[in-house]
């Protein structure tokens, strides 16, 4: 079979489509977006009509893709880190019904938020969840997992989740595929009442997990992608690697043999027996995670009654936070690192800002001098492009906390006597959780200003449509804006005049306006030019 | 034989596709590679820089250790320096010194000339000119390729066969333009 060259998130999806997968479901986010992007692009998706359109969010996304599963077909759900939280209602719920057809959470993590506001470890769901978690080393377990990660779902009847991180996620390499496996076909589940969780049913169902646990752990134990090397020639200390951590720990012996003990560990839950043995063969541990330290807490936590020193990010021995490098695992190790010459003190950062003629800018500035006279404080925002509208020159906005927070955040510091209020969402960002905090709104008949900034994509991602696309003065009509108070206008250098007057006419509204700055995203803009030149 | 090289620029200014050459041209010989990328939130304007490691033989890490990089590959200059850390004291710096300004505390041109300079091994010249000059003003990022392909030990032959696969789709145009600005590097480097 040919190998090709293709991104840790690539890999998986390529693997997904010819383990037979019918359908993915998911909402773009970094470092996860890849996967569904490349399912967009695939020929084999197209042709096999599997789904691959975007979903309204991560909640969405995980309740279709259980539906899917539902009716007995190979399903994967994608989403960045932080997008486990909004889905995380059906991921632990999903967990007590179980699966039918193949069912695989793909979750990228972000340690060291090179694009995210926190950096929380999947695992850590996946063990809450109690069931099995699969974290690829390379590119080309990436793509095997996908087939193992389906068998298993269907061997045990439960959602296995495949987390991934950013470096493996968005590093390319040479990926050998295997045979194409057909669809599943469709099969309802043998036992319609696990999908009822009522109370009575639910306690059943939850039992029935608990007693699945030593069969997880088995298959974690026999896992393909774990292994453990217990010999060696030094047992002063004994090496536990999770996922990619275990490259650093090759390269930092330049793939040559390694003296110590090392289990590399891809298969969650914690195979404890190979842990047992390592424990007592060594005399302390040394442990390499990407991302929190889940693997040592667990061992930390009483797993032991001995008192050897375990060393890993709880002990400063490797940093708490942010993620691994090659250095960071050679120097934990003792070994010699030879850096280059430092960084010169002229260079200095060079943050992303908002590109050049972007709409955003033009709906800040105008927006600045809207709210000049009251000072500053008063304006929430949200995920997306325009959280940059906190950088200078804007310095604009105050706020960026989840999808969704801007408008509901600014509700409450209106009810709470802020005046003016005002969220600043983008389109995509709205669609995804905007809806519900406008709604809030309505009701209580908020003072607030809501903005929404129409560029018409999903921009900070890399420009994927969204489920609201076109329909957002009908949303905020049907959810009961006033039609007068839906404000829509072009965001240009041109208008500001405008753009500031139509603000402050809001501002002084007291209840709930909607204000639409649409101008088409630069980049999309650019790339819509290039195809069409193209044609 | 290995070869690890960083690759610097502003969000925008092409350095994925000079990757992508390079790992065309490393696979065509039968080299393994490990790329990794940046994307997300600072695609928009900000630094970025790619890990590109080609070898004839296994490849663990997807990251380069610091120390350890043969080139920094930069389509700007003060990007060039943002990485030294990484670079190994035989290693070379390939870079643009056109300044790519889009802060207000842009430092002094001059002052980040003379800093490059003062590495051992560099390559200092300005690639838009040169781009502008054969009239290939968007193959700047190739013109500073074919400036470091001698140091990789990569023939012309060879990326040139990268650069009409990779570029097939764009048009006899743009291939052209793409490999006079190749050959406009090498002459440089």
């Amino acid at each position: 079979m040919e190998k090709l060259m293709l991104l840790g998130d690539e890999a998986l999806a390529q693997g997904a489509l010819d383990a037979g997968i019918s359908g993915f479901y998911g909402y773009p986010g970094t470092p996860s977006t890849e996967i569904i992007e490349y399912v967009q692009g695939s020929k084999q998706a197209i042709e096999n009509k599997i789904h691959r359109t975007w979903s309204s969010n991560e909640k969405t996304a995980m309740e279709t893709a259980l539906g899917m599963s539902y009716n007995g077909l190979r399903t994967m759900v994608t989403m960045k880190h932080v997008g486990l939280n909004v889905a995380a209602d059906p991921f632990m719920n999903s967990a007590i019904t179980g699966s039918n057809g193949g069912m695989l959470v793909a979750v990228a993590d972000d340690p060291s938020m090179h694009s995210s506001q926190n950096e929380q470890d999947s695992r850590n769901y996946g063990n809450f969840a109690l069931i099995p978690v699969l974290e690829p080393s390379n590119q080309q377990e990436c793509y095997d997992m996908a087939f193992y990660g389906f068998e298993l779902s269907e061997k045990y009847h439960i959602p296995v989740m495949i987390r991934l991180t950013t470096r493996l996620s968005h590093s390319r390499s040479g990926v050998k595929r295997r045979a194409v496996l057909p669809q599943n076909k469709l099969k309802q589940p043998d036992d319609f009442l696990r999908f009822m969780l009522l109370p009575a049913i639910a306690r059943k169902r939850y039992k029935k997990l608990l007693e699945a646990q030593p069969d997880f752990l088995l298959e974690a134990v026999n896992s393909p992608f774990n292994s453990y090397t217990l010999e060696a020639e030094d047992y002063s200390r004994g090496i536990i690697t999770t996922g990619l951590a275990y490259n650093y720990l090759l390269e930092a012996f330049d793939g040559g043999p390694i003296p110590y003990p090392v289990l590399k560990l891809c298969q969650y839950p914690l195979p404890v027996d190979p842990i047992h043995e390592l424990y007592d063969k060594c005399e302390s541990l040394l442990i390499f995670e990407e991302g929190m330290p889940v693997v040592e807490g667990i061992i930390r936590g009483g797993y032991f009654k001995g008192s050897k020193p375990i060393h890993g990010r709880l002990d400063g021995t490797l940093d708490r936070d942010g993620e691994l490098n090659p250095n960071k695992v050679a120097v934990a190790l003792g070994l010699k690192v030879k850096p280059g010459k430092d960084v010169p003190e002229i260079v200095v950062a060079r943050p992303p800002a908002l590109c050049v003629g972007c709409p955003h800018a033009d709906s800040f500035i105008a927006l600045n001098k809207a709210v000049e006279e009251y000072g500053r404080g008063h304006v929430f925002s949200d995920i997306g492009c325009y959280t940059l509208g906190f950088m200078p020159p804007y310095n604009t906005i105050n706020s960026c906390v989840d999808m969704g927070a801007s408008i509901t955040m600014a509700k409450g510091a209106a009810d709470s006597g802020l005046f003016p209020a005002i969220a600043v969402i983008g389109d995509s960002t709205f669609s995804h959780s905007g809806m519900t905090g406008l709604l809030d709104c309505i009701y209580d008949k908020a003072n607030v200003v809501i903005v929404i900034l129409d560029n018409s994509t999903t921009g900070m991602t890399g420009g994927q449509d969204y489920t609201a696309l076109g329909k957002l003065e009908e949303i905020c009509l049907g959810l009961g804006v006033e039609k007068e108070h839906i404000r829509t206008f072009y965001p240009f250098v041109k208008n500001h005049e405008e753009m500031t007057r139509i603000y402050k006419e809001e501002i002084a509204y007291e209840g709930v306006s909607v204000v639409i700055p649409r101008r088409e995203c630069v980049q999309t803009m650019k790339r819509r030019n290039k195809k069409e030149a193209g044609k | 034989m290995k070869k690890d090289i960083i690759l610097a620029g502003v969000g925008g200014q092409g350095i994925l596709t000079i990757a992508t050459i390079l790992a065309h041209a490393a696979l065509n010989r039968g080299w393994q590679l490990k790329q990794a990328e940046v994307h997300g939130m600072s695609q928009r304007g900000g630094d970025v820089q790619s890990h590109l490691r080609l070898s004839d033989q296994k490849i663990y890490s997807d990251l380069i250790a610091l120390g350890q990089a043969d080139m920094i590959l930069s389509v700007e200059p003060m990007e060039a320096l943002r990485y030294l850390p990484y670079l190994h004291e035989d290693g070379w710096v390939i870079t643009n010194s056109k300044p790519f300004k889009n802060i207000p505390n842009y430092p002094d041109e001059q002052a980040l000339y003379k800093e490059i300079k003062a590495i051992k091994n560099h390559v200092l010249f300005d690639a838009d000119a040169i781009a502008k000059e054969i009239k290939a003003n968007r193959a700047m990022n190739i013109v500073v390729l074919g400036a470091a392909i001698k140091h990789l030990g990569f023939a012309e032959a060879e990326i040139a066969k990268s650069i009409k696969v990779i570029f097939a789709r764009k048009g006899e145009t743009i291939i052209e333009n793409n490999l006079r600005a190749l050959e406009a590097g090498l002459k440089i480097g």
